[in-house]
């Protein structure tokens, strides 16, 4: 079989950072084709250059698709040749019929633009069988669950006369009888010639499809595996996906490790729009003064839904549960009851839920805590502000010009301190720390680490979400593993391994 | 590193004066034009513009506009609009009259009833905004239909009035003075002490920031603004001072300003609401309440609407069903032309205060020069698209 697509030494800078360098990757013709990683192993990145989201001259390397090099200038270049990605997060128009969004873009219209919806309909009947999409045309995508809006888009992509297929994370939100579904869809395209990229978590369903596997692991492509030559299973990927060494990016903790200041019991949550999707299932953990908690688990599991329900209801609805301060319950139902009792949560995403970016760094750092810069009747000592401000700007080493600098200019790991700061200012008792490190170049990885060793190191109870395991397996006592929802999994890290810790997901699928 | 920042910081405050105007051009521009276009009517209108009389109309006509600016500005900062003011004023006139000509209410009765029945208003229109989350502009816009047609209904389309002079006063009266004599000794004392307290207060937050290290500002710039500010208010007292004296309604608007400018700027509210309008999202997280803080940023508008409505028809000693049409418009106007952000989180008291002058005196200017009410209207709404290109342009620039 001839290979259609040949992706040859792709590279791909960010400033300060390298998300791919020197990727090969070869999908034969009418083949499903596997690709399997750790978050942030560059395969969105990857698809993102191949699908011309990156246009060509902003990376380094060949592309060849169909026998020709081809350098896209952006997704309309990639799809006209029929390589059609479909995201994990959809991109229907949820108001809309079926039709409507099939034919977005590309309408069966006259000259004057006049759309013939007689033939979309039509056309639209003749797609769905293909999917096997037993809907009328006319339906809303809204009114139809997740599973058949995954297979909408794909009728969309053959609609669009589609030779290559990109499926990034298709089952995560579907039940197993949908994912069941798509799987045999992919191969049913498999034997008209469609070539697929599947790129999935759940190893399972990557080997009960995939004809060739590509593993990618930091940027660069660590294996490539022959599903028909060689007997392949889930132990062997993860060996792959995880190989790496830990080096002291680390560095050393002295705390004391104490009684138990926070502790969740039975924590139970819905997705914030759709009631019926239950997010959190039943959560039990617990953290000692002194100690850094971690929670692993796949994009997806649950993690900051669970951390921003603990905070104030902050996320989800029909929420319950019990949360525990020095084993006395108290009240998070609303963000200053939570913060009122020691709670402090440091978002993920910094510039959408931290930081007020047209304001500048004393105004942030305040904003959490203003009466702490106020007098009694709430007017604001500016002077004393400043001082704060200027206290943090030292102990966490913010980089700027004066306290005065916009936090839009600032880098990523300095608005990060600028966040630490405003939360450290409320003076918690714990901190849930949201991928603390995430779009921070290393030496200021290396420094907030040094913040947490601190935090922790004055009696602190600190819990940190991340995706980067060899972070967890570093800096924290013990890693809680959820998955789905679900606490599936506790150890002290002194006993984990990346090993074990994926062995513990991918487990936790098949039950 | 500890050098880099320390440079940096010295560097700073040796900016050149050029640097630094380019820096604030949007401040200083502001004031600028106000005095440009203050020149260019008085030579337009051959000195007819700075005439005392005229000087004292200036001032009796825009009050309402900048007491409703104010209110207008916190909730544009908080990242929301309202449409119905306009229609709020002739509202609340409209019962004020009935209440006193009809009904023969004590005024001071039918003044405090008049403000909670304003903040009852706003707390409606706010609670369908903060609780309900239905878009300010939606809410608004009914509310403007909704108090205009009460207005017509109260009224019966009729014009109600006069009111009782104790009640006029509020628009039309003067500080006393001391008896005999055309010169206003005691309103231009006041004019000069609030002068003198003004300089205080800068001089005062200069020394603070120098303390700490703080000031950014050249002090050839810091020493012209004052001067400017200290000869603009003694000229105005002055001129004043030489007709009447001071209004009632310069002295209820002079302090609202002053309230109002130290809220935004050196209140934990003031903060909240800005930290609202900047990211609604990361102040939510942050523990501030911003549902209730819409609702209250409403209220008050609510409450500053219906001020407004009571001076309007005291001014003109009448309620009629037009009172208060297309107010919201200047209002508003006045806020964008001041510097405000329409995407929330930007915006200064001051800077809504100038622009209502701006187009205060722009609507005085031409009246005299008798520029139709036609060319009017195109030539306030080139400057209001002008004035908000200009944020847009230097913004970028930056």
């Amino acid at each position: 079989m001839d290979a259609i697509l040949e992706m040859r030494g792709i590279t791909k800078t960010f400033p300060g950072v390298k998300a791919l360098s020197n990727v090969n990757l070869s999908v034969k013709s009418g083949e499903i084709h596997g690709i399997v990683g750790e978050n942030g192993a560059g395969k969105s990145t990857l698809m993102k250059v191949l699908s011309g989201v990156y246009p060509h001259g902003s990376y380094d390397g060949a592309i060849h698709f169909a026998g020709e090099e081809r350098r896209f200038r952006d997704i309309a270049d990639s799809e006209h040749l029929g390589i059609i990605i479909i995201h994990q997060e959809l991109a229907l128009v949820p108001l809309l019929s079926i039709a409507e969004n099939i034919f977005l873009g590309s309408e069966i219209a006259n000259k004057a633009g006049v759309i013939d919806w007689n033939a979309a309909f039509r056309r639209t009947k003749e797609l769905l069988k293909k999917v096997g999409l037993n809907e009328s045309p006319q339906t809303l995508i809204d009114s139809i669950g997740v599973g058949k809006q995954q297979l909408v888009e794909i009728a969309k992509a053959l609609s669009k006369n589609v030779k290559l297929l990109i499926l990034d994370e298709p089952t995560a939100s579907l039940n197993e009888s949908d994912s069941e579904a798509l799987l045999a869809l992919l191969r049913e395209f498999r034997t008209q010639g469609i070539s697929s990229i599947l790129i999935s978590h759940k190893l399972n369903e990557i080997l009960e499809v995939a004809d060739t596997i590509t593993i990618l692991r930091d940027g660069s492509t660590v294996d490539r595996l022959d599903c028909h030559a060689e007997k392949i299973d889930e132990a062997r990927i993860i060996k792959s996906m995880v190989g790496r060494d830990l080096t002291d990016r680390y560095p050393d903790r002295n705390a004391t490790i104490g009684d138990t200041i926070f502790e969740v019991k039975n924590w139970n949550a819905y997705h914030a729009i759709h009631a019926d999707r239950h997010l959190i299932k039943g959560i039990d953990l617990h953290v000692k003064m002194g100690e850094v908690v971690g929670i692993a688990g796949l994009m997806g599991a649950g993690r900051t839904e669970f951390g921003m329900s603990v905070f104030g209801k902050s996320y989800g609805q029909k929420i319950s549960g019990r949360v525990f301060m020095h084993g006395k319950e108290v009240d998070v139902s609303t963000i200053p009851r939570a913060m009122e009792n020691g709670i402090a949560y440091v978002t993920e995403d910094r510039k959408t839920y931290g930081l007020v970016l047209i304001d500048d760094i004393k105004r942030n750092i305040s904003l959490a805590n203003l009466p702490g810069v106020s007098s009694k009747i709430g007017v604001v000592d500016d002077p004393k502000e400043i001082l704060v401000a200027g206290k943090y700007r030292r102990d966490l080493n913010i980089r700027c010009s004066s306290v005065f600098q916009q936090t839009v200019n600032l880098s990523g790991g300095n608005q990060q301190k600028v966040v630490l700061s405003k939360w450290l200012f409320t003076g918690p008792e714990v901190l849930i720390l949201d991928e603390p490190t995430r779009g921070i170049d290393v030496g200021a990885k290396y420094e907030i680490y040094g913040i947490i060793n601190s935090l922790a190191e004055s009696g602190k109870a600190v819990i940190i979400i991340s995706s980067e395991m060899p972070e967890l397996l570093g800096m924290t006592d013990r890693i809680y593993i959820m998955n789905d929802g679900r606490i599936v999994g506790e150890m002290p890290t002194q006993e984990a391994t990346q090993e074990k810790i994926m062995h513990t997901i991918m487990k936790s699928w098949e039950d | 590193m500890a050098q880099d920042t320390v440079a940096s910081t010295t560097a700073n405050q040796r900016v050149s004066i050029g640097t630094f105007l380019k820096h604030n051009i949007r401040d200083y521009g502001l004031l600028l034009s106000l005095i440009v276009i203050m020149v260019f009517f008085q030579f337009m209108t051959n000195g007819t513009l700075f005439k005392p009389l005229n000087l004292t109309n200036l001032v009796l006509q825009n009050s309402y506009i900048v007491i409703m600016a104010l209110g207008m500005l916190l909730i544009i900062v908080a990242g929301h609009i309202d449409l119905s003011v306009g229609s709020v004023v002739g509202f609340v006139g409209a019962v004020a009259a009935v209440m006193m000509v009809q009904w023969k209410v004590d005024f001071v009765l039918v003044f405090l009833v008049c403000l909670v029945l304003g903040a009852a208003i706003g707390a409606a229109q706010g609670y369908f905004i903060a609780f309900f989350k239905i878009p300010a502009f939606i809410v608004t816009l009914a509310g403007m239909l909704v108090f205009r047609g009460l207005n017509l209904w109260i009224l019966g389309g009729m014009s109600v009035g006069p009111f009782p002079v104790g009640f006029q006063l509020l628009s039309t009266g003067f500080l006393p003075d001391l008896p005999g004599g055309t010169f206003k000794f005691v309103s231009m004392t006041i004019g000069a002490l609030v002068t003198v307290a003004i300089i205080f207060f800068n001089v005062r937050e200069r020394l603070n920031q120098q303390k700490h290290d703080l000031a950014e500002e050249p002090f050839a710039i810091f020493i012209g603004r004052n001067v400017l500010i200290a000869l603009g208010f003694l000229l105005f007292s002055y001129l004043l001072s030489s007709y009447k004296g001071l209004p009632n309604v310069l002295v209820v608007m002079f302090a609202l300003i002053t309230l109002y400018a130290f809220v935004a700027s050196s209140t934990t509210i003031g903060r909240r609401i800005y930290a609202l309008g900047g990211n609604e999202k990361a102040a939510r997280l942050s523990g501030i309440n911003t549902t209730r803080l819409t609702f209250y940023a409403f209220l008050n508008m609510g409450v500053l609407a219906a001020l407004a409505g009571l001076i309007f028809a005291a001014r003109l000693n009448t309620a009629t069903p037009k009172a208060g049409l297309g107010f919201e418009l200047d209002v508003i106007a006045a806020c964008f032309i001041g510097g405000a952000s329409p995407t929330g989180g930007v915006g200064k008291i001051i800077g809504a205060v100038i622009g209502a002058f701006i187009v205060g005196v722009m609507n005085n200017g031409m009246s005299i020069l008798g520029v139709g009410i036609d060319m009017q209207q195109v030539i306030k709404g080139i400057v209001l698209l002008a004035a908000v290109c200009l944020d847009v342009y230097y913004k970028r620039k930056n």
